[in-house]
């Protein structure tokens, strides 16, 4: 055992926990300010999955089928917040959640009618094939690529959530959603809005992680409890929560594998029993934020 | 339907309802004699009472004390491997590998009410989720003692010599009075503690958690009760479950199992005492139904549950009670 296979390993949890962010940032921008727990959400991952297969035989173009899934499925977030999950606000917290547990039933179903159960392959394009020398071993391209596009993604969402006008209404809802509606802003459509970024960026998550791993109906499911973990480790809410909980869910994961093996499926939600022991609230979630 | 158009037959209903309410544990017992008889099959009644009180135990939680757990896959699993694998592996006898499943469930809900009772609110469910998945891969990996993705196999108990009588497990109606019995004596100990002060402190802690606590209840320790014999009473289910089915299959504690029984819940109307088996009965005889025809059970599983959310939060029996005591 080598300090560069380490090295490699913490890259490759680095690549892991990319998806994990992308799903726990999702999951926390519509828990923060809609207070909905979104139970579709591994089902939305899925549908991206196999939007981008779709996008991808049709198109003819990855870049394209890549920038037509968030899309399209963030459309589809909206259509649901809209029509299903608006009329429960105000009913209590626990019917948007049992409605979108329904939601995701549903999703999974149709998803198995068109496509059936086998899975379908998704091939990396031709740039994004083979492997980089990162100084301590050979690395895949893709998994690389996968890192990177997060990052700018998570730094996009901070600059348009912290340095926008439209972000700062956002926060301002999350904060205190009846000034809001006092002070004349329809908050319902920044709810919507919010909404369909957050199934958007699952939706892309599905996606990216396609060619890494096999695209089947079933594929949201764990995923939803992997996502679960991350944002009760980082804290329901908190961006910055999502983001480290993420990454470190999936570099604690890629090193049980390397040293553990047997207890890798087991090792994220010892970290979770781990955090919720010790801060209830999630590493940077707020005491206030757990009604 | 205006008041004011006929309120003797409303008053006449209303008083019935009172009158099943009085006697709840006996109502429910009636209903569940008469069950096998009325059912196309004896294997859909054994499943009904299975399910019913799993569903009963899970309205503990859920409807009684107001906590949405998405875990009790989890107990109801235990309950069911605890026994399976006592009888399976152990030769131990079928009393005593239930007693084992029922106590496992107990235990596991213990640590996972430990820990899951440090949250609040909607953290519940997810925690909830987690940890029953994390039981899920546990048991999954001991391929050894619970035959991992292929379930545990040959739970059979064929005869069972009472000295005075002997049961025949074979034979579904004489399974099915075997089932009934155990849940009915669950059904009766289940009305005494809601009818006891600690029920009581349950609904305080649903209805207004900061207020129960200005009371000087301990709202934590009273939830983790809760979700201790709510688990125990899923051990049982799922105990029953194994010796039903013969087999112990993995996905009993996938979370689609705590989604269907929360579905149950809800379809019969949580917080009410009749809920979960009215619940229980809609849910099995539209599967029953549904499957002979489509392959897609979980579309329609998934359809149902969003036009319950939607349209009919109060459930079957829920209805009812607002219709007559409008």
């Amino acid at each position: 055992m080598t300090v560069n296979l380490v090295l490699l390993q913490l890259f490759t949890g680095l690549a892991l926990g990319s998806v994990f962010v992308l799903l726990g940032v999702g999951l926390s921008l519509i828990f923060g300010l809609l207070t909905v727990v979104n139970f579709a959400h591994g089902a939305f991952y899925m549908v991206g999955a196999y939007v981008g297969v779709f996008a991808l035989a049709h198109l003819g173009n990855f870049w394209l089928a890549m920038a037509a899934v968030p899309i399209i499925v963030g459309g589809m977030g909206l259509v649901v917040e809209r029509f299903l999950v608006r009329p429960l606000y105000g009913r209590g917290i626990d019917y948007p959640l049992l409605l979108t547990f329904g939601l995701g039933l549903v999703l999974v179903e149709l998803v198995r009618i068109i496509y059936g159960l086998e899975g379908v392959p998704f091939d990396v394009p031709e740039v994004l094939q083979g492997a980089v020398d990162l100084g301590i071993g050979w690395f895949p391209l893709y998994r690389l690529f996968l890192i990177v596009v997060t990052a700018v993604l998570v730094f996009a969402l901070w600059l348009f959530l912290e340095k926008t006008s439209y972000g700062l209404v956002i926060r301002a809802g999350a904060s205190d959603p009846e000034i809001m509606r006092v002070l004349g802003v329809d908050i319902s459509t920044v709810w919507l809005v919010v909404f369909g970024i957050g199934t958007g960026i699952a939706g892309l998550a599905g996606v990216l992680s396609a060619p890494m791993t096999s695209v089947i109906p079933d594929m949201g499911t764990t995923v939803l409890v992997q996502a679960f973990v991350v944002t009760v480790v980082g804290g329901m809410g908190s961006l910055l929560g999502a983001v480290v909980a993420g990454l470190l869910v999936g570099v604690v994961v890629s090193m049980t594998a390397l040293f553990y093996p047997e207890l890798s499926d087991l090792a994220m939600f010892m970290l979770m029993a781990a955090v919720l022991l010790v801060r209830p609230q999630g590493l940077f979630g707020r005491k206030g934020l757990m009604g | 339907m205006s008041d004011t158009a006929e309120p003797r037959p409303k008053a006449y209903w209303s008083r019935i309802v009172d009158a099943i309410a009085r006697h709840r544990a006996l109502a429910v017992l009636v209903v569940l004699l008469i069950f096998p008889f009325v059912l196309p099959y004896e294997a859909l009644a054994s499943n009904i009472v299975i399910f019913g009180l799993f569903a009963l135990g899970f309205n503990l939680v859920f409807g009684y004390t107001g906590v949405l757990s998405f875990g009790h896959a989890a107990f109801f699993g235990v309950g069911a491997y605890g026994t399976g694998i006592a009888i399976v592996h152990l030769g131990l006898p079928w009393w005593v590998a239930m007693l084992i499943g029922v106590l496992a469930a107990g235990v596991t809900a213990m640590i996972m009410g430990a820990l899951a009772i440090r949250t609040r609110g909607i953290y519940f469910a997810m925690v909830t989720l987690a940890l029953a998945q994390c039981v899920y891969y546990i048991v999954y990996q001991m391929k050894g003692w619970s035959g991992g993705e292929n379930g545990l196999n040959g739970v059979i108990v064929g005869q069972i010599d009472l000295g005075f009588a002997s049961i025949d497990l074979l034979d579904p109606m004489q399974k099915y009075f075997f089932t009934l019995t155990f849940v009915a004596l669950a059904i009766f100990i289940f009305s005494r503690i809601l009818a006891s002060g600690f029920g009581a402190v349950l609904e305080a802690v649903r209805e207004n958690e900061d207020r129960a606590r200005a009371c000087g209840y301990d709202v934590r320790l009273t939830k983790w009760l809760a979700f201790v014999i709510s688990g125990l009473f899923c051990g049982l289910a799922g105990a029953l479950n194994a010796i039903h089915l013969s087999v112990v299959p993995i996905e009993i504690l996938h979370y689609h199992m705590s989604g269907q029984v929360v579905m149950m819940a809800l379809l019969g109307g949580m917080g009410t005492f009749f809920g979960p088996f009215a619940g229980a009965i809609v849910f099995l005889l539209l599967e029953d139904v549904v499957t002979t025809m489509t392959t897609h059970w979980q579309l329609i599983l998934g359809l149902v549950f969003m036009a319950c959310v939607l349209f009919f939060p109060r459930g079957v029996w829920g209805s009812v009670l607002q219709w007559v005591r409008r």
